[in-house]
């Protein structure tokens, strides 16, 4: 009781169910759904099963690793899916030799994955560059190259479909490290480092700073431009990844459709995970069962048998129900 | 003037509170037909309360308004505007992409058969214009042309609204000495077509040179009317900050006596220049030393403070920390120097509301916490438990989310996250405001122990008693100048109010005069 006296009544502790439900209004969700899909979807409780749902689910993951944080500043990343199809499209052309063709296949998958990866890096850092050089609002300056970098995709290939049959890149999509598959393996490291960074490191805490109050942060010496040029660029990295993966699952590039509506996808994990939209507060831990409920809700409706546009009217349901529930959370 | 026994507007015995805090108790305030009335007070002191509430920005708890001799209720602003009530905002608030012409017909274009009658408007904008002597092309988008006539617009546009009471709120803020004497030029014009004004402004030399009445407001309620050309400026200051002008003893803060080690100049600041509102400031802060900024709201002490932390930018002058050069470019390189800053404004440029009291309390040690990149929990929680305990934080823990605080803890809080750096200097721009009584005595006593401790701190206060008694030395800015720099012993109440009023001390004055 003393405790409760030294902080001001505040008119919600009498309603204090419904920040409570929404704190666990996501995994009581995902609950309720593995539960349904038991008792209900034919096959459901097999390892393939669970395999299939986390490696559609994995790129959306990393993704959303990423688009975390920049929200978590208070921004937005539009850009993710177009520098998907950036490093997807970079990629082979690096270990298909077409630049410079290198014998070891080994040594060119390695630069063509590092190369990729660093070029979509160097993408995002640029949208924090925008951002906070010119003082452009994210939804803007991360629009343009959500407009340009499909284009810069497009004409890095001339437009042509880049198929190939190189295991060892393809590993990353298709192979197996301990028996799981290597993007999950891959989609659990991302998340466990970035729970880790927000909760203990230096930057973490900065990038919580300045979506709770950026002012404030300012006045405390926290190095407001440069931390958020680091988050777009992690948003950067994550989708460079993301995009390897795709591809490499595909056995081809398409820069036409890498990466395609990602951004949306990774917005909604994050929403329905509870990350706060005006930044300050954010759950890599929320955006993980946020993603997955969103792969769940249409698998449960494919296997059975309901339309895929159905299942995507499913979806914009759930991310309304998650924005009222954040709405209804805070006081 | 036509008739002053029937007032334009009465507004009488006004309430208003705001989440169970009154903001207004018993306030009134009454127009005459054809009078520029003056509204004055310090912050907080109800003046935009009483206004919101007759623009119907906001509803009052109880009390009447009579406007044009009939009960007078509006509903939104744009009610308000209608029934023959405009204000004109400090920042302009029209449409900055469209002509002017549409800025001043807004609301009630003229139409032709369905379609606006775009010739009749710009007629009638220049028509409107030509009143004050404006003449500018009408089709521009407003944001071409400067402050000045983008306000004479504004005013335009009242009048084209048939406006029989104007509210102009700070209207000379961001204006030079030639428009404001257009702006002058523009009320008396009002004035003498009948049309009343009420001018909100901080500058007291302009209320003599346009307004016929005044009305004081303090705490919410009106403490004194009076005929401009029956009060004096320093009646004006002593009505506002709620003295009585024969009244020069000294009352206890918690401040206590004067600090007796005071060292070697810690900060040297030399001819600032800033923007509007600093012009050609020059103090110094020593060590053991607690120098006041006092001055009227709008006298440029914050934005004199917020140069010294690198908050905003410097047009020309210097500092020096130590007898070194420093010129900071972000607030973070005057931390660096040992510099600590906690705004006036602890919602918006101090705490983070989602944090914890322990995250809020280390934001600015926290790079000196981390090693590697990761923080140093342990290290952390023996920072803040310090704290919490030394200054007597009350919390239920430190993990508690500093919006749960009380003001005066919240405050504790941000002087701790300074004190966690072991600064050199601290700058506290209005540390007790917004904090009950028994709180502020407990930081003006923190204050006063930095200070003996060695600490350089830099204090602005608009409440008197705290400048006066807290401070060694005070200095008195007014309009953006610094007018007056008095030792304790020279700081009375009746000095500091009248530097504060005429930009000299009451002693110059006498020297001066024959």
């Amino acid at each position: 009781m003393t405790q409760l006296d030294l902080a001001p009544a505040s008119p919600a502790r009498k309603r204090d169910w419904r920040p409570r439900i929404a704190r666990h209004a996501t995994l009581a969700a995902l609950i309720a759904l593995v539960a349904f899909n038991f008792a209900f979807t034919n096959h459901f409780a097999s390892l393939q099963t669970l395999y299939v749902n986390l490696t559609q689910v994995a790129t959306i993951v990393i993704v959303g690793v990423g688009m975390t944080l920049v929200i978590a500043t208070g921004g937005i990343d539009l850009s993710v899916g177009s520098l998907m199809a950036i490093s997807g499209a970079l990629a082979p052309i690096i270990f298909l030799g077409k630049i410079a063709p290198i014998g070891e296949i080994h040594l060119a998958v390695g630069v063509a994955m590092i190369v990729a990866v660093l070029v979509a890096g160097a993408f995002g850092w640029f949208n924090g560059w925008l951002i906070t050089r010119f003082r452009i609002q994210p939804i803007i300056a991360t629009l343009v190259l959500f407009i340009a970098g499909r284009g810069i995709a497009q004409v890095s290939t001339n437009g042509n479909l880049q198929p190939f049959k190189v295991p060892a890149f393809q590993w990353i999509g298709l192979g197996r490290w301990l028996g799981a598959p290597v993007q999950v393996v891959i989609m659990l490291v991302l998340v466990v480092a970035a729970m880790w960074a927000l909760k203990s490191s230096l930057f973490g805490r900065q990038i919580l700073a300045i979506g709770g109050n950026e002012r404030a942060a300012r006045l405390s010496g926290v190095p407001v431009a440069s931390v958020k040029r680091w988050v777009y660029c992690i948003s950067g990295l994550c989708s460079g990844i993301a995009g390897l993966v795709v591809i490499a699952i595909n056995s081809s590039s398409d820069a036409n459709l890498v990466g395609m509506g990602m951004e949306l996808d990774a917005i909604a994990a994050v929403a329905v995970g509870g990350t706060l939209l005006s930044g300050g507060r954010a759950t890599i831990w929320g955006t993980l069962l946020g993603a997955l409920i969103i792969q769940l809700v249409r698998y449960t409706l494919l296997a059975n048998g309901v339309p895929d546009d159905v299942a995507k009217l499913v979806k914009a349901g759930l991310i309304v129900a998650a924005v009222w529930l954040q709405g209804r959370g805070r006081t | 003037m036509i008739d002053a026994t029937a007032p334009l507007l009465s507004m009488r015995a006004i309430n208003k509170a705001f989440g169970g805090i009154p903001a207004l108790s018993e306030a009134s305030l009454e127009v005459g037909q054809a009078e520029v009335h003056a509204l004055i007070g310090q912050n907080g002191a109800g003046k935009s309360t009483m206004i919101k509430i007759l623009t119907g920005y906001v509803a009052r708890d109880s009390g009447e308004i009579a406007f044009d001799g009939s009960a007078f209720e509006a509903r939104s602003p744009q009610d308000a505007q209608a029934k023959g009530i405009s204000t004109i905002y400090q920042e302009i608030n029209l449409v900055p992409y469209r002509s002017v012409t549409e800025n001043i017909c807004l609301g009630r274009e003229s139409r032709r058969f369905g379609l606006l009658d775009w010739s009749a408007m710009h007629a009638e904008a220049r028509a409107l214009l030509s009143r004050f002597q404006v003449d500018i092309d009408v089709r521009r988008p407003l944001m071409r042309f400067s402050t000045a006539t983008q306000q004479m617009v504004t005013i335009a546009r009242a009048i084209g609204f048939k406006a029989r009471l104007v509210i102009m709120d700070e209207p000379t803020s961001s204006l030079d000495e030639r428009e404001v004497k257009v702006l002058f030029d523009v009320i008396r014009q009002l004035k003498t077509s009948g049309v009343s004004v009420i001018f909100v402004s901080h500058k007291l030399d302009e209320l003599y040179a346009v307004c016929d009445r005044v009305t004081i407001m303090r705490d919410g309620r009106t403490v004194r009317v009076a005929d401009m050309k029956d009060v004096n400026k320093v009646e004006l200051v002593a009505s506002m900050l709620g003295r009585d002008i024969a009244q020069v003893a000294k009352s206890a803060t918690a401040f206590g006596g004067r600090a007796s080690h005071i060292g070697d100049v810690v900060l040297e600041a030399t001819r600032l220049n800033a923007g509007h509102k600093v012009h050609d400031v020059s103090f110094s802060v020593r060590k053991g030393e607690i120098v006041g900024f006092a001055g009227l709201l709008g006298s440029g002490r914050t934005e004199t403070v917020r140069l010294v932390f690198g908050a905003d930018p410097l047009r020309s002058g210097g500092f020096a920390i130590d007898g070194k050069a420093f010129a900071p470019r972000e607030p973070i390189d005057a931390i660096a120097r040992g510099v600590g800053f906690a705004s006036e404004d602890r919602k918006l440029e101090g705490i983070i509301p989602d944090m914890s009291v322990a995250e809020n309390l280390t934001l600015a040690l926290l790079p000196q916490l981390t090693r590697a990149g990761v923080v140093d929990a342990t290290k952390q929680r023996a920072v803040v438990e310090n704290f919490i305990r030394s200054l007597g934080i009350k919390c239920a823990s430190p993990d508690q989310p500093i919006r749960e605080l009380s003001g005066g803890n919240q405050q504790k809080v941000l002087l701790a996250r300074w004190l966690a750096m072991s600064p050199a200097l601290l700058l506290l721009d209005e540390p007790t405001r917004g904090i009950d009584v028994g709180a502020k005595a407990e930081i003006q006593r923190i204050i006063k122990q930095l200070a003996e401790d060695g600490l350089g701190v830099l204090m602005i206060s608009s409440e008197l008693e705290e400048v006066i008694e807290g401070s060694d030395r005070v200095f008195v800015l007014r309009e953006g100048r610094n007018v007056a720099e008095l030792s304790h012993d020279q700081a009375s109440e009746a000095a500091v109010m009248s530097a504060m009023a005429h930009g000299e001390t009451e002693a110059a004055l006498g020297e001066r005069a024959p």
